[in-house]
C-alpha cells in the first residue's frame, strides 16, 4: 500500500553524530553483514574479488572536506542511510504497493516478493539510499534492523540496529523521535539536529547533528618558548670540513651562515 | 540519469503509437476495411512494442501484473491502467472500423483521449521526481504530448495538422532545453543543503564511500556524451522537426512521406537520449559530481 499514513504511531530512527564519527567504517561493514544474513535478499558482491568490484550496501560513508571562511579545513565523515521519511517520495511513486511505510513505527520497508524492480524509487529518493541489488534484482534499502529491535531472542542490548551497536565512537543513536521526552529526540534539541535536503519537502525523521565548532589558537603555544635557545651549532671537525667543502659547490652551509 | 534503451525505446515508440491512436480515434483518417487495419496495426504495433519494451528493463517482469494495484498513488501504476484501457478502447473501436465499417464516434474520441492520458502518465513519472530538477516542470507533460500528437500527425497522414504540431513540438522542446539547462541551480539543492554543512564553511567532496562504482553512481550520474549534448539537440531539432517540416512542403509523394516519418522517430530517439543522459539527480552531489 503505497499511499503514505496520515501519522505513525512511532517515529523510529538514527539520529547521527558528525562530530564523532571517525570514519572507521564499521556500521558499513556490520550493516552489510547482518542484512546479509538475515532478513530478505542477500546484499551480494559483483567481482568482488576482481579488478572492478561493487555491490549492494544500505549504509555508506561519505567523507567531505569543509572550508570555513577562516581558519584550517574541517574533515567531516558523513555515513549515509536511509532517513526514513515522513513524506518518502519512494513509496508513493511504487506501482506494485512493495514499499509501504509502517504505521506503527515509521519504518520505510521493501516488501521483496512484490518488488518488480523497476528502479522508480531509487530515482525518487534524493539520498541514494535505495540501491538495485544485482543479483536478486530486487530494491534494497535500510530496514533499520527490524529483525533486531523486536527480536526477542536478542540480548537486550543487541535490541539496536546492527551499526548503532557496533558504532565504535558513540555516533549513532537509535530511537522514537516521534517522542519529545525521547533520549534521540533532546539529544537532536541539545545539538541543534538537522534534516538534508529539507528544501524537498521529504521530512526525514533521522537527523544529523552537526559538527561542534573547532576551538582556535589565537596566542603562542608554549609560555616558555622565549627561554628555550635556538639549536644552531657550527659543525666542527671532519663534518666540519665536509660542510665547508661541500658548501664550496652549492653555497649553503650548516647553522644558517 | 543512465539512459537505458529499453526505456528510450519505450517512450518513443509507445509516444508515437498512441499519438496515431488518438487520430485514429478521432476519425483522422477516417478509413475503413484494409486501409484501417493496416494504420491500426501500425499504430498497435509501435504502443504494444513500446509496452513490451518496458518490460525489459524491469528486475522482475514475471510480477509485472502487481503494477496494476497502487493507482492511488503511483503515476506508474496509472499509466498500466490507462494504457491498457487505450488499447482495449480502440481495439473496440478498430474492429468496428476495419470489418464492419462503422464508425463509433463517442467510442472512438474516448479511447483519443485515453491514448492521450497513456502519454500524459507516462510523462508524470518523470515529472513528479523533484530529484531530477531538468524533469520537474510542467513543460515534460507538454513535450511528450507535442511529440506524441506531432508524431501521431505524421503518420495518420494528417498533413496541414502535422505541419503545425510539429512546430509547436519543435517550440516545446527549444523551451523545455533552456529551461532545463538552468533547473539544477534553481533548485537550490547544493552540498551544502545535501549535507548540512553549509552553515561551517563550503563543503567539498572529499573521498567516496568506496573506491569503485556502484547501482547509484551506474544509474544516476551518467556523464558519457554529455559533452555532445549541444550537438546531439542540433542533429534532433534537424531530424525530429526540421526535415519532415522540408518534405511536408515538398510535392506530396509516399517515399517522402515515410522518409519524414522515418527523420522524425530518429531525432526524437536522440531527443529521449538527452532527456535521460541529461538529467542530473540531486544524488550526485554526494558524491561530488552531476
Amino acid at each position: 500500500m503505497t499511499l503514505l499514513p496520515d501519522r505513525t504511531e512511532k517515529k523510529l530512527g538514527l539520529v547521527i553524530d558528525l562530530d564523532t564519527c571517525v570514519g572507521c567504517h564499521a556500521c558499513v561493514v556490520s550493516c552489510k553483514g547482518w542484512n546479509t544474513e538475515n532478513y530478505g535478499a542477500p546484499l551480494s558482491d559483483q567481482d568482488p574479488y576482481g579488478a572492478d568490484p561493487s555491490g549492494t550496501f544500505l549504509n555508506r560513508v561519505h567523507s567531505y572536506e569543509v572550508q570555513p571562511e577562516t581558519g584550517p579545513a574541517q574533515l567531516i565523515h558523513f555515513p549515509k542511510s536511509c532517513l526514513h521519511c515522513d513524506d518518502a517520495p519512494c513509496v508513493t511513486v511504487c506501482p506494485t504497493g512493495a514499499s509501504y511505510k509502517r504505521v506503527e513505527d515509521g519504518i520505510v520497508l521493501v516488501n521483496e516478493a512484490d518488488c518488480i524492480g523497476c528502479g522508480l524509487c531509487a530515482w525518487a529518493c534524493p539520498y541514494g539510499a535505495r540501491e538495485m541489488d544485482a543479483a536478486e534484482k530486487v530494491m534494497k534499502k535500510c530496514t533499520l534492523c527490524v529483525d533486531r529491535i523486536y527480536n526477542d531472542n536478542l540480548p537486550e542490548e543487541d535490541r539496536v540496529p546492527a551499526c548503532v551497536r557496533t558504532c565504535p565512537s558513540g555516533a549513532r543513536h537509535f530511537g522514537d523521535l516521534g517522542d519529545p521526552d525521547s533520549d534521540v529526540s533532546q539529544l537532536v534539541a541539545a545539538r541543534g539536529g538537522m534534516d538534508l535536503m529539507p528544501e524537498l519537502g521529504t521530512k526525514p525523521v533521522n537527523k544529523y547533528l552537526p559538527p561542534r565548532p573547532k576551538d582556535g589558537l589565537d596566542r603562542d603555544i608554549d609560555v616558555l618558548a622565549p627561554w628555550l635557545a635556538p639549536v644552531a651549532e657550527d659543525p666542527k671537525g671532519f663534518l666540519g670540513w665536509l660542510d665547508r667543502a661541500l658548501g664550496k659547490i652549492d653555497g649553503k652551509t650548516t647553522g644558517g651562515r | 540519469m543512465h539512459p537505458a534503451p529499453s526505456v528510450i525505446l519505450f517512450t518513443t515508440l509507445s509516444g508515437l503509437g498512441f499519438g496515431l491512436l488518438a487520430f485514429l480515434g478521432l476519425g483522422m483518417p477516417g478509413s475503413t476495411g484494409w486501409v484501417a487495419f493496416a494504420f491500426f496495426a501500425i499504430a498497435y504495433g509501435l504502443a504494444v512494442g513500446g509496452l513490451l519494451a518496458s518490460t525489459f528493463h524491469l528486475g522482475h517482469p514475471e510480477r509485472a501484473l502487481k503494477a496494476f494495484t497502487q493507482w492511488r498513488s503511483s503515476w506508474l501504476s496509472r499509466e498500466a491502467w490507462v494504457s491498457v484501457a487505450a488499447l482495449l478502447v480502440m481495439g473496440l473501436y478498430g474492429a468496428g472500423r476495419v470489418f464492419l465499417g462503422a464508425h463509433w464516434a463517442p467510442l472512438g474520441l474516448l479511447g483519443a483521449a485515453l491514448s492521450l492520458a497513456t502519454v500524459l502518465t507516462t510523462s508524470m513519472i518523470y515529472t513528479q521526481l523533484k530529484t531530477v530538477p531538468r524533469w520537474n516542470t510542467a513543460l515534460t507533460p507538454i513535450l511528450f504530448l507535442a511529440f506524441s500528437l506531432a508524431g501521431g500527425a505524421l503518420l495518420a497522414g494528417q498533413i496541414d495538422i502535422a505541419r503545425v504540431l510539429l512546430a509547436v513540438a519543435a517550440a516545446a522542446q527549444l523551451a523545455w532545453w533552456v529551461r532545463g539547462d538552468g533547473a539544477f541551480e534553481k533548485s537550490g539543492t547544493t552540498l551544502a543543503s545535501a549535507t548540512g554543512l553549509g552553515p561551517i564553511g563550503t563543503p567539498r567532496a572529499f573521498e567516496p564511500p568506496h573506491t569503485g562504482p556502484n547501482y547509484l553512481t551506474r544509474e544516476m550520474i551518467f556523464v558519457v556524451g554529455r559533452a555532445h549534448a549541444k550537438l546531439l539537440r542540433l542533429v534532433a531539432a534537424i531530424l525530429a522537426f526540421a526535415a519532415p517540416l522540408v518534405l511536408l512542403s515538398l510535392p506530396f509523394s509516399h517515399g517522402l512521406a515515410a522518409l519524414a516519418v522515418l527523420g522524425h522517430l530518429a531525432g526524437i530517439f536522440v531527443s529521449r537520449w538527452l532527456f535521460f543522459a541529461e538529467a542530473e539527480h540531486v544524488v550526485g552531489l554526494y558524491y561530488g559530481k552531476r
